[in-house]
């Protein structure tokens, strides 16, 4: 008779990815631990992650509840896939972490909140320029051909946060998050002492703090004219705003040691804001109108006309989590 | 008689892995245990030619990176070259030169991802490998942490080269229309050169594991040339004048099946030449060759179907523009049969040939004595109407195309994106996998990835197919519930006092 297999005395505690409505940048920043990626796999037992392993979602699904001690879950909710996967992942981690700027706050493909479903699909299969779809096809939710039938998930009308679907222990903020923020949560999470249950795991002051421009941000700064980046040289050492360029470093949470100036380009926000601010889009919005220099309406309505895209602009990362969620729709409206 | 047993089911691939983006496979079986059709299925769709409506088109490098964090270089190329277009403005020749220098970095880190951790895994570690060990992780144990380090040392310092200039390695930032963000410092330039000779030595180190670990294994090279993974189709790549491979710019060249010549165009032609078919089971829209028609998924000089990516450029072009990349292209096409190749599992090879050819460039550019100057934008000064701009992304042909008004703000975007021009072949190359692997009913794990290679080879992209302020300028803000009714107005006036109403 044989022994049975020997339990392993600590086995190693599972964590698994998952992408919803996402571009895979947050995948990239795993692998941008570099070296470091050999530690994490050492240390734990990856069950699910598809675009590096071939588990399965069946997989997933044997998994007994509660098994996983952290998952870390990147994306919108834009489909019903994707929140039955979020409802899975929660249902199989112990810890449900938000990765990345549209895990969070919904992210760029949260400006399709500015349009429809409809609006959407007209413009993929019926508008566009080099579509030839004249007997106007779309893809179904269910299709059956010779008595075989397939299906695909259906697309929600409105692109949700993650925590607007269920409930989120941690958010890694970002887009993507950085392979150092990301390393200090994996450390925090395989610890001893959890940080309160909702904690954003990045520092929580404004991103100018930590820019290395802010010596250049003079004391009073306000300005006739917002400027767009490809009508200005842009210096490479000065303070954005002080250039007359829009960023928005005042309004958006650190830890990303301000890469985009650094690049000579300014800050977009995907940072999200800081623990103190409900809306990131109209502290980013006050915070810009408020340098606009003069006291005179007519003035004013011309400065802030060289802003040319307010809600892109402001809203660019965070419309789904915002007070706004989404154009309001008029009945049978075509956006 | 043994009544003979209905073998009738259907098999479900979900999700697909070791791809950027979502997919799942359908797979159904008739009575005798053969496959009757395979669905490739596309199960996602973000909208992005939609919410860029309305958008500054200078914003769209930046957005549109993020239809891919993979690949966002190849989109923020494409978006800065039609902003080009857009303004009508040529960067000075160092802004081009620095863009081909970052793109070339981009290309050779990201085509070493899909060697060693997406693509390669299959061959590397085996087709049937359990399911566990066919990942990176089964590769550095098969090949050795020492190697398995080198190939991750490797893309660190390439994307640290990206972060130096980009800004950000993922969704960088330098471009512009008429040039780039930042200059590049003579110290940069050293540190750039060192890390290019590098990976030189990895691409020719990349090509020799290949050629140790797959064509040294005759029963891998008798699945590359097998009749289950090859299709006969149209080939479209970039091209430079002399019409060799190249990523960043040229026109862009399509060959028949016999490999003749059949068209040449440029960028802002591609609507005479390129269309999108839709299918009621996928998300994706299947490009393919408009003057030919739509002929359905089949293949052959009459179809319409045709192929991007490594198998397809080098397929297209007449060679590669640097030496040791050129050597390894005729050693290729030697091995293989001479041009064109059809087998779709020959993408891998040809895709580290590639690899060679983007570094070989990258250290051509870094060793040019003008990537440090310091003219690197011009300034736009036409009204902006319409841009194309098209590059090689490393996964095929990336178009986007931008209508905007005199102010610049987007009207109309279309995108045919990499994967795209694919997605037709890559239907068929599916189920013509499944149907030359499975019989009898007998399926199993190690089956089922091999029907999964068969997409995979063409490394598809889907995520691709979805503060102190010290103003005092008065502001009334009122705040709308959904039903557009006033809620709340509240008040700053002059005096900095604060009024609600």
């Amino acid at each position: 008779m044989t022994e049975p297999a020997a339990v392993p005395k600590n086995p190693k505690p599972k964590v698994a990815f998952y992408w919803c409505a996402s571009c895979g940048g947050c995948e990239e920043t795993v692998l941008d631990l570099d070296e470091r990626v050999l530690d994490v796999v050492v240390a734990v037992n990856i069950v699910f992650w598809p675009v590096a392993l071939d588990f399965k979602r069946h997989h997933v699904e044997a998994l007994p509840d509660g098994s996983v001690l952290a998952a870390f879950v990147n994306g919108a909710v834009r489909t019903t896939e994707q929140e039955e996967m979020a409802h899975l992942l929660r249902k199989k981690a112990k810890v449900l972490v938000a990765l990345g700027s549209c895990a969070q706050l919904g992210g760029i493909p949260g400006l399709a909140n500015l349009s429809s479903r409809e609006g959407i699909l007209q413009s993929s299969y019926c508008e566009s320029p080099s579509t030839v779809n004249p007997e106007k096809v779309f893809p179904q939710t269910l299709y059956k051909e010779n008595g075989q039938s397939v299906s695909l998930p259906g697309l929600f009308e409105t692109v949700r946060s993650l925590d607007q679907v269920v409930d989120v222990d941690y958010y890694l903020p970002g887009c993507p998050p950085t392979p150092k923020l990301l390393w200090d949560a994996v450390h925090v999470l395989l610890g001893s002492e959890l940080p309160p249950k909702g904690t954003v795991l990045a520092p929580d002051r404004a991103l100018c703090e930590e820019c290395p421009r802010k010596d250049t941000r003079p004391e009073k700064l306000t300005l006739k004219e917002f400027k767009r980046p490809q009508d200005v040289l842009i210096d490479e050492e000065t303070c954005m705003l002080a250039q007359g360029v829009v960023c928005l470093g005042p309004a958006t949470r650190s830890g990303c040691e301000a890469l985009c100036p650094q690049g000579n380009m300014p800050c977009t926000g995907c940072f999200g804001p800081t623990s103190r601010v409900r809306d990131y889009g109209a502290k980013a919005l006050s915070a810009i109108s408020s340098i606009i220099d003069s006291n005179d309406p007519e003035e004013i309505e011309k400065i802030v006309q060289t802003v040319p895209d307010p809600v892109g602009t402001f809203y660019r990362y965070s419309l789904p989590s915002s007070l706004l969620r989404r154009r309001k729709l008029a009945p049978a409206a075509k956006l | 008689m043994p009544e003979t047993k209905d073998l009738r089911r259907r098999i479900t691939i979900d999700p697909i892995t070791r791809l950027e983006g979502h997919g799942k496979i359908e797979v159904f079986l008739n009575e005798h245990g053969s496959v009757e059709r395979a669905f490739f299925q596309v199960p996602e769709l973000r909208g992005f030619e939609k919410f860029a409506q309305g958008r500054p088109a200078e914003e769209m490098p930046q957005i549109t990176s993020r239809i891919c964090g993979v690949c966002p270089t190849a989109h923020h190329m494409a978006s800065t070259k039609a902003l080009d277009g857009l303004y009508r403005v040529t960067p000075p020749p160092a802004a081009r030169k620095i863009r081909e220098l970052f793109y070339s970095a981009f290309v050779t880190e990201d085509h070493a991802l899909h060697v060693y951790f997406l693509g390669g895994p299959d061959f590397i570690v085996g087709p049937k490998a359990p399911a566990a060990e066919r990942n990176v992780l089964g590769v550095i144990a098969k090949v050795g942490v020492e190697v398995g380090q080198k190939v991750i040392g490797m893309r660190r310092k390439l994307r640290e080269i990206m972060t130096a200039i980009g800004g950000k390695a993922v969704h960088p930032v330098l471009g512009l229309p008429g040039g780039v963000a930042k200059h590049i410092t003579p110290s940069e330039q050293e540190k750039i050169k060192q890390i290019a000779k590098e990976a030189v030595d990895f691409g020719s180190f990349t090509l020799e594991t290949f050629n140790k670990l797959v064509l040294q294994n005759t029963e891998y090279v008798d699945l590359i040339r097998s009749d289950a993974f090859t299709h006969r189709t149209y080939y479209m790549g970039m091209v430079d004048e002399a019409n060799l491979v190249n990523f960043y710019d040229g026109p862009v060249r399509v060959v028949t099946p016999e490999g003749k010549e059949w068209k040449k165009f440029a960028a802002e032609k591609y609507l005479d030449y390129i269309a999108e078919h839709v299918e009621p089971w996928s998300y994706v829209k299947f490009a393919y060759l408009k003057p030919l028609g739509w002929k359905g998924f089949t293949e052959g000089s009459e179809s319409s179907v045709y192929c991007v990516a490594p198998l397809a450029r080098l397929n297209t072009a007449q060679g590669m523009a640097t030496p040791l990349a050129q050597e390894a292209y005729q050693q290729y096409f030697a091995a293989l049969g001479g041009k064109p190749v059809h087998h779709t599992l020959a993408n891998h090879w040809a895709r580290v040939v590639e690899l060679l050819y983007a570094a070989e460039r990258l250290k051509e550019l870094a060793e040019d004595p003008e990537i440090t100057d310091s003219q690197i934008r011009t300034l736009p000064t036409e009204a902006p109407r319409e841009g194309v701009g098209v590059v090689e992304a490393p996964r095929g042909t990336l178009i986007h195309h931008y209508q905007t008004d005199e102010k610049g703000i987007i009207q109309k975007a279309n995108m045919i994106v990499a994967t795209q021009n694919n997605a037709a072949r890559i239907a068929m190359s599916v189920e013509k996998a499944a149907k030359g692997l499975i019989s009898d009913g007998n399926v199993s794990e190690g089956i089922l990835n091999m029907v999964e290679m068969a997409f995979r080879a063409y490394d598809p992209c889907h995520g691709c197919a979805t503060h102190s302020l010290p103003g005092s300028m008065p502001l009334l803000v009122r705040v709308h519930d959904h039903r557009g009714d006033v809620q709340a107005t509240l008040r700053r006036d002059w005096d900095g006092s604060i009024r609600r109403s």
